[in-house]
């Protein structure tokens, strides 16, 4: 946490300056963006010549309009891609350790752009300036990094296998991968994507979420000025139902991965079983269990929950939103919470002080609302906040329910929002239980001091993460994603490379070893078989060649184990 | 501009015009180059030796002196295990760094030693004699690329949890090892300082660095980029000396926890002996070798003859991996010998500096002397010298290339390593024959086979005891791939994930469990 405060006093420091430049140049923050399909390393319109608009969710006003890909323009992208992905291409030809090299490169050049990436990403998505500059970008940059190293290092194996067999295996590139991001973290998130999909050398097409695609088109040309070779990667902005159900139903799409909700991952799966079995990663929603044991250190423990849920405006698939509190603690918990809160500061992003900025839009908005006012009529205790925060734009107060019971909607349904709620456990047997029945399984924590306890909960809970006496730490070298309806498959770490990843496995099959498959069929009197084979060791005219398969049989009888 | 968009014009050697026209293109060496670093590095600060004494350094191709330099002894190396002790210390600035950061920091190191290869290329070339170009492509290509490999494992030097029997949650950490002390060779000077720095720097370990006394130029400068990079102080400490006094300190030391070398076999041996002597350090050799190439009649000759010529004679034949025991099958000995012999004449032998040079001169006077008695005592012995076989020019350390057919495997040019421009080409008649006569060595670093059959490609790359085979190429190293030696070739591995474990100490941490579930 130190370290953290220390960062962000570092980053303020950059950013006093930085943001001083930026107000005055805001107006001209567009003049370095495309707003067009990026196909090909070309930029183009969309198909049938539509665009959508791009909304600032602090003002509920026009950004700019983006062009608007659907099924036509993914025909274009995956021929783009399966055109850099054929066999002896510029992409496939290159030594992994360059493929390396340019996502190094690309790391680079988002660090060198990050204040500016930071504002663009602050004007489309309505998160914190300070956040997406002292946390989105910074993680942006080392997810890349990260996987530039991985690329000449994903080994695969020479494997002792029974017989006069030589056996290797191959790590190869799955192909053509269609990959679907979401709006919460619209930079971080397009990292997670492309930094395996690059390091193992596979080609992209991805669609970016329609509230948010500035940042991802920027980046898309930062990808064209590090040279990357023309059709590895394609970024499409454009709606789920029409260009994201293109890429999942695609023929030519070898593989998709998307990030969303649990309902349109559910839509993800069936449609690549009903196309091509293309594979399928998912990273989905959650409601996540935070559970705050008696001997918590309680300070840091309220900290990290409210941290847990209202962290990007509540708008996490890991939000902490399930927050159980063992009974001796739980009224201190409480009130402590709601204390913490009401401090919290909401307001306009670029604003340095501001803590929480507007949800991502309207329908977002309007469905949070819809809890909140489920929570107070199925019985939770509002506590704080349950309110709209500003005259315009998309504020809600930051929210606290007490006295939340397993079964309310609040405590079943994923809300996105900024709400948070409060239950009451006594038992660690009960509260794992509890803590468990759920549809979901992303992520988990337990803040206790006691190593058994922490042991017990960890081991005992249903979730792809688990975090002790901490909450929402990632690295690029942990894996990430959920058990049960959270996902499928993992991002992150070296886990994260095997979505991407065919294996092949080599057998080579010395001449002697069709000598012993014709003794293995004379013993099985498969005679059709035997002639076959009879052929093709003894050929009739050849008799030198069959002189020589008997020497080379004898030569691998003296081959060392 | 990018690493991999350089290459070596290769097709344009047979095209004298097409070749000075990509001469042309190429970058020249840095003119009159100014040595600015000269000096003892320990706790990112220039030092002067604690006994005074400094020791002349040469160019090999006119033996004359280019400088002196600082001449670190025992009470040196004490200083610098004591700064590597100090920056390895709990709690210090090198142990609270996040892995990912180390990395980033060796990733900077590759991009200033990329900003500077011009200048470490040309101080390569004068202080070893290696020819210029050549350095530039293959030595500095080489550094860079390790460090930007080893740059990209520090975050993933990855310990495991395993499902132990009993109420316990077992987990690996990988630790680094303590201080390393490191002695590199001058073969390749400033390649064998980045295979050492990269996996030691990678998995945290702090270093004592001793370069050989011939070439400690390239390794010095380094240690300037090292603290422009950002290193902490007492990191990496550089100490240019001799083996009998700072290398003998290094591996008797109590207060090193490990000792990595690359050297002959019989300093090899010291090492090993300093080490069960004084503190069980761990030790990785990478030493000498007499590696078997061995050619198949059905093999394709043109690209035989030129492979088995270069695995020989590249770096004036100072290399570990030379293909010295050439065997080549009945059928076609008489004409491989005929085209080596041709190629060998063909080979030419100049000035580092220019840009046509395919060979420099030896290290140094009396290596040149060791040569020049190992041809002698072939002809002595009985082999068919073919062509070379003296000494070239008035200064410098020439040798002009040397070919010996007839060659039998008692004789001494057959069984010891000769490190200079010889080559010696023995006939064989069947496959397990040369398998015999090729494992019949003291030696096992690396050996290969050219053939089109694939079967007797496995058979014979199973069969050698040597610890990296080539399969119709010769010298193929990359950084991914780990290299060292079976028998008394060496211990251990460099290079790949393999040479991240000679750098680790595994960490086995058991805790007790309550109510244990998978």
């Amino acid at each position: 946490l130190q370290r953290a405060a220390a960062w962000f006093e570092h980053g303020e420091m950059v950013l006093s300056a930085l943001f001083y430049q930026s107000r005055c140049t805001r107006n001209d923050v567009l003049t370095f963006l495309m707003f067009q399909l990026f196909i090909n390393n070309e930029w183009q319109d969309a198909v049938s010549g539509k665009t959508f608009p791009t909304i600032n969710p602090a003002s509920g006003e026009v950004i700019c309009q983006v062009a608007e890909a659907d099924e036509a323009d993914v025909e274009k992208a995956v021929k783009a891609a399966s055109n850099a992905f054929r066999l002896g291409s510029p992409w496939r030809r290159m030594d992994a350790s360059h493929r390396g090299l340019l996502l190094n490169r690309l790391a680079d050049a988002i660090e060198r752009d990050a204040a500016y990436l930071a504002e663009l990403e602050t004007l489309d998505n309505g998160k914190p300036y300070a956040v997406a500059y002292a946390v989105d970008l910074p993680t942006v940059v080392k997810c890349l990094r990260y996987y530039a190293g991985w690329a000449d290092k994903w080994e695969g194996k020479t494997i002792p296998i029974d017989g006069d067999y030589f056996c290797y295996t191959r790590h190869e590139p799955v192909g053509v991968c269609g990959q679907i991001i979401p709006w919460n973290f619209p930079l971080l998130m397009q990292a997670w994507k492309l930094g395996p999909a690059l390091a193992t050398g596979n080609t992209v097409v991805m669609k970016v979420a329609e509230q948010t695609p500035l940042t991802a088109l920027y980046v898309a040309s930062l990808i064209k000025e590090v040279g990357f070779p023309e059709g590895v990667v394609n970024i499409l902005p454009g709606m789920g139902p029409t260009a994201g159900a293109a890429i999942a139903r695609h023929m030519d799409v070898d593989k998709v991965a998307f990030t969303g909700s649990t309902e349109v991952g559910h839509l993800i799966q069936q449609a690549s079983g009903s196309s091509n079995l293309k594979k399928v990663t998912l990273e989905l929603g959650g409601k996540s269990p935070n559970i705050i044991l008696s001997d918590a250190d309680m300070e840091y423990a309220v900290e990290q929950s409210h941290f847990a849920l209202f962290f990007n405006q509540g708008q996490c698939c890991c939000a902490g939103s399930r927050t159980y509190v063992q009974a001796d603690v739980y009224d201190e918990f409480v009130e402590r919470s709601v204390e913490r809160a009401k401090k919290r500061v909401v307001g306009d992003p670029f604003d340095l002080k501001t803590e929480q900025g507007p949800q991502i839009d309207q329908e977002q908005f309007n469905k949070i609302l819809g809890y909140i006012s489920s929570g107070k009529r199925e019985g939770a205790k509002l506590m704080c906040g349950g309110g709209i925060a500003a005259d315009r734009g998309y504020f809600i107060q930051p929210t606290v329910f007490g006295d939340v019971q397993d079964n309310m909607t609040i405590a079943r349904e994923e809300i996105f929002g900024p709400v948070m709620q409060i239950l009451k456990f006594k038992t660690l047997e009960e509260v794992v239980t509890r803590a468990n029945d759920t549809k979901y399984g992303l992520a988990a924590a337990v803040f206790t001091k006691d190593i058994d306890k922490a042991n017990y909960v960890s081991s005992g809970l249903r979730a792809g993460t688990v975090w002790i006496n901490c909450y929402d730490v990632f690295g690029a070298q942990a894996p990430f994603g959920g058990y049960k309806a959270s996902g499928v498959g993992r991002e992150l770490g070296q886990y994260g490379l095997d979505n991407y990843t065919e294996v092949k496995t080599v057998n080579t099959v010395p001449i002697k070893n069709l000598f012993s498959a014709l003794v293995v069929c004379l013993l099985h009197t498969s005679l059709p078989l035997c002639t076959v084979l009879s052929a093709a060791v003894f050929p009739p005219k050849n008799d030198k060649k069959a002189k020589f398969l008997l020497f080379s049989t004898k030569k691998f009888n003296l081959q060392n184990a | 501009m990018t690493s991999s968009k350089i290459e070596i014009p290769g097709e344009v050697k047979s095209d004298p015009a097409a070749l000075m026209a990509s001469l042309q293109l190429m970058p020249s060496p840095v003119p009159n180059p100014e040595i600015k670093y000269t000096k003892i590095f320990i706790n990112n600060e220039w030092q002067d030796s604690v006994s005074g004494k400094v020791f002349p350094v040469y160019n090999p191709a006119t033996g004359e002196q280019i400088c002196e330099v600082q001449e670190a002894d025992k009470a040196d190396v004490d200083k610098a295990v004591q700064a590597a002790r100090l920056a390895f210390s709990l709690g210090s600035v090198w142990r609270r760094m996040d892995a990912s950061e180390r990395g980033r920091l060796l990733s900077k190191l590759a991009d200033l030693v990329e900003r500077d290869s011009v200048y470490l290329a040309t101080i390569e070339s004068l202080d070893s004699g290696k020819p210029f170009l050549p350095t530039l492509f293959v030595d500095l290509q080489g550094t860079i690329k390790t460090l930007r490999y080893f740059a990209g494992y520090a975050d993933k030097i990855h310990g495991t949890s395993i499902p132990m029997d009993g109420e316990y949650l077992t987990f690996t950490r990988y630790e680094p090892i303590g201080v390393c002390g490191q002695i590199v060779p001058w073969n390749f000077p400033l390649m064998m300082t980045a295979w050492k720095l990269g996996p030691a720097l990678a998995c945290g370990n702090t270093v004592v660095l001793k370069p050989a006394e011939e070439t400690p130029l390239t390794c010095l400068y380094m240690a300037a980029l090292i603290k422009e990079a950002g290193f902490p102080p007492g990191v990496i400490n550089i100490l240019p000396g001799f083996g009998p006094t700072a290398g003998a300190a290094i591996a008797s030391h109590m207060g090193i926890d490990k000792v990595a070398f690359t050297g002959s076999t019989e300093v090899g041996k010291l090492i090993q002996e300093a080490a069960g002597k004084s503190n069980l350090k761990r030790v990785t050799l990478e030493l000498g070798g007499k590696n078997p190439n061995i050619i198949f009649a059905d093999a394709d000759l043109d690209l035989a003859v030129e492979e088995a010529h270069q695995g020989v004679f590249f770096n004036a034949g100072q290399c570990c991996t030379a293909g010295s025991r050439i065997y080549v099958e009945e059928p076609i000995y008489d004409e491989f010998v005929r085209r080596s012999v041709e190629r060998a004449k063909r080979r030419i032998v100049g000035s580092p500096f220019d840009p046509m040079t395919e060979q420099g001169p030896q290290i140094s006077r009396e290596h040149q002397s060791r040569v020049l008695e190992f041809i002698q005592s072939g002809i002595t012995e009985g082999a068919k010298l073919e062509c070379g076989g003296k000494a070239l020019g008035l200064k410098g350390f020439f040798i002009e290339p040397t070919v010996f057919s007839n060659v039998r495997d008692d004789m001494r040019i057959a069984r010891e390593e000769i490190f200079g421009p010889v080559q010696q080409i023995m006939k064989f008649k069947t496959i397990d024959e040369v398998i015999e006569r090729a494992n019949n060595s003291d030696y096992g670093l690396v050996a290969a086979v050219f053939t089109k059959d694939i079967s007797k490609a496995m058979t014979i790359s199973s069969a050698m005891q040597a610890g990296t085979v080539w399969i119709n190429c010769f010298n193929a190293l990359s950084t991914q791939c780990p290299f060292g030696g079976y028998k008394m070739s060496g211990n251990g591995r460099e290079l790949g994930e393999n040479g991240l474990k000679e750098y680790s100490e595994v960490k086995t941490i058991t805790i007790k469990m309550v109510a244990k579930n998978s």
